[in-house]
């Protein structure tokens, strides 16, 4: 049968989600954010997640909304401080000793994420080397410097968001849109991208920024 | 008080950027900086979201909406800048790929131990970003931040107090009165504002400093705050 990863609806898009699952979420820096598909998700409503997210609170990202509605047990994240002075509901979760927090450095959530979709089950790495964030971390001196071992994430859904797609899943971003959108694919079980624009015809292959290999559902959402 | 105002910190900091370097800056007054880089000099300033050659902001009629810095303004692209993925961004830092990262701080310790993400506030939750993995392996770290707290009490210290961002990075300072280098010696002081003595400097500061022989007086353009 001719591949064709593209869904119909949200809904379809979320199937065979389950409890417990490790969800990648993209986003960063304002661009890139799978909102279509965050609350998509949240309708769907499985319960006891942990999100692998950069940030647990920032303001373009619908990930508070599955926060909110009490769907997540655990977050890791290189941010979880909320822009205003008040708490965001996250931080007030947090502050009750309501929902896990673990704070990554984010080059090091990067590459946990990339070892995770390379089949790299370790890294050591000198970041936070020294710090609150490592405690109690393998350490180990290579290369003259002290370092951390670190180990890979893998999950069970991850959320992408891209600006066009064709039919084998190949994937284009729009500048920063691109964040932690190719790791992510590579890392989870299930990759779901919301596009702008999802094609039948193939994009070039010289533009393919994501490999269809690495997603499993397109969802064309318009801008 | 007297001293240098935000934008003339990062005015200072900024003519220590050499010509053809690769240059990450912080949110806060270190990304500032990039709007005083003296003229001539062709920087690459790379923002950890993955845009390599940031470009001024973005006129309103001009905005791109996906093309942002890591703090989220609207940007554009220099000539011959890209947009890369995290992974890559990160692989530029974590590779020793950055000349110089210019930070915003909490606290500087004499042998260079850096504190500026974690400063405690209750209940708020933490945030690291990428400021660790710049700290321990962009090839210089620089820090801009004042002198003194609010409260009056030094930054630069014998040892930090707050929650470390990475050991031994820090190689120069930036304050509201003074450039400081990091030294195997500890702190020396390369410029002072004109108003503070050397024994005002000593007061304001947590830990021995020295007044480099060649020091000069540090001043800045008339700047807005």
């Amino acid at each position: 049968m001719a591949i064709d990863k593209r869904v119909a609806t949200a809904a379809a898009a979320m199937e065979d989600v389950g409890d417990g699952a490790t969800v990648f979420i993209t986003g960063f820096g304002g661009a890139g954010f799978a909102n279509v598909l965050i609350r998509a998700l949240c309708e769907c409503g499985p319960r006891d997640l942990t999100l692998v997210v950069n940030s647990a609170t920032h303001p373009a990202s619908l990930t508070h909304e599955l926060i909110a509605a009490g769907l997540v047990r655990k977050v890791i994240a290189s941010a979880g401080r909320g822009r205003d002075p008040g708490l965001s509901v996250f931080e007030t979760l947090l502050r009750d000793g309501k929902i896990e927090f673990e704070c990554v450095p984010q080059g090091t959530f990067a590459e946990r994420i990339r070892a995770g979709g390379a089949g790299i089950p370790a890294f050591f790495t000198p970041v936070g080397f020294g710090t609150d964030l490592t405690r109690g971390k393998e350490t180990r001196q290579l290369a003259g410097r002290d370092c951390v071992l670190e180990t890979a994430i893998t999950g069970d859904l991850a959320l992408v968001r891209a600006d066009l797609a064709d039919r084998y899943g190949n994937l284009v971003f729009k500048y920063a849109q691109m964040n932690f959108g190719p790791a992510m694919a590579t890392a989870a079980k299930l990759t779901v991208a919301e596009v702008r624009e999802a094609r039948d015809e193939a994009i070039p292959p010289e533009r393919v920024q994501v490999p269809g290999v690495f997603v499993d559902r397109v969802l064309a959402v318009g801008a | 008080m007297p001293g240098l105002n935000r934008n003339q910190m990062a005015w200072r900091a900024a003519q220590d950027i050499a010509d053809g370097s690769v240059v990450n800056l912080g949110i806060g007054i270190p990304v500032l900086a990039s709007d005083h880089l003296p003229a001539g000099r062709d920087v690459f300033f790379q923002s950890e979201n993955g845009v390599i050659g940031v470009g001024p902001a973005a006129a309103a009629d001009r905005i791109e909406p996906d093309l942002v810095d890591a703090g989220s303004r609207k940007i554009t692209l220099r000539p011959g800048g890209c947009v890369i993925d995290s992974v890559w961004a990160f692989a530029m830092i974590r590779g020793g790929h950055i000349d110089v990262t210019i930070l915003g701080g909490f606290e500087v310790a004499a042998n260079g131990d850096f504190a500026n993400w974690d400063s405690r506030i209750p209940n708020k939750g933490p945030l690291v970003g990428g400021a660790m993995d710049l700290a321990a392996c962009a090839r210089a770290t620089w820090v801009i931040m004042e002198h003194n707290t609010r409260k009056g009490g030094p930054r630069l210290l014998a040892a930090c107090t707050l929650p470390l961002t990475a050991m031994r990075c820090v190689s120069r300072v930036y304050t509201d009165i003074a450039v400081v280098d990091v030294t195997e010696a500890g702190f020396v002081a390369r410029e002072l504002v004109p108003d503070v003595s050397a024994d005002d400097l000593r007061a304001r500061t947590g830990a021995p400093i020295a007044l480099a022989p060649d020091c000069r007086p540090l001043a800045a353009p008339a700047l807005p705050a």
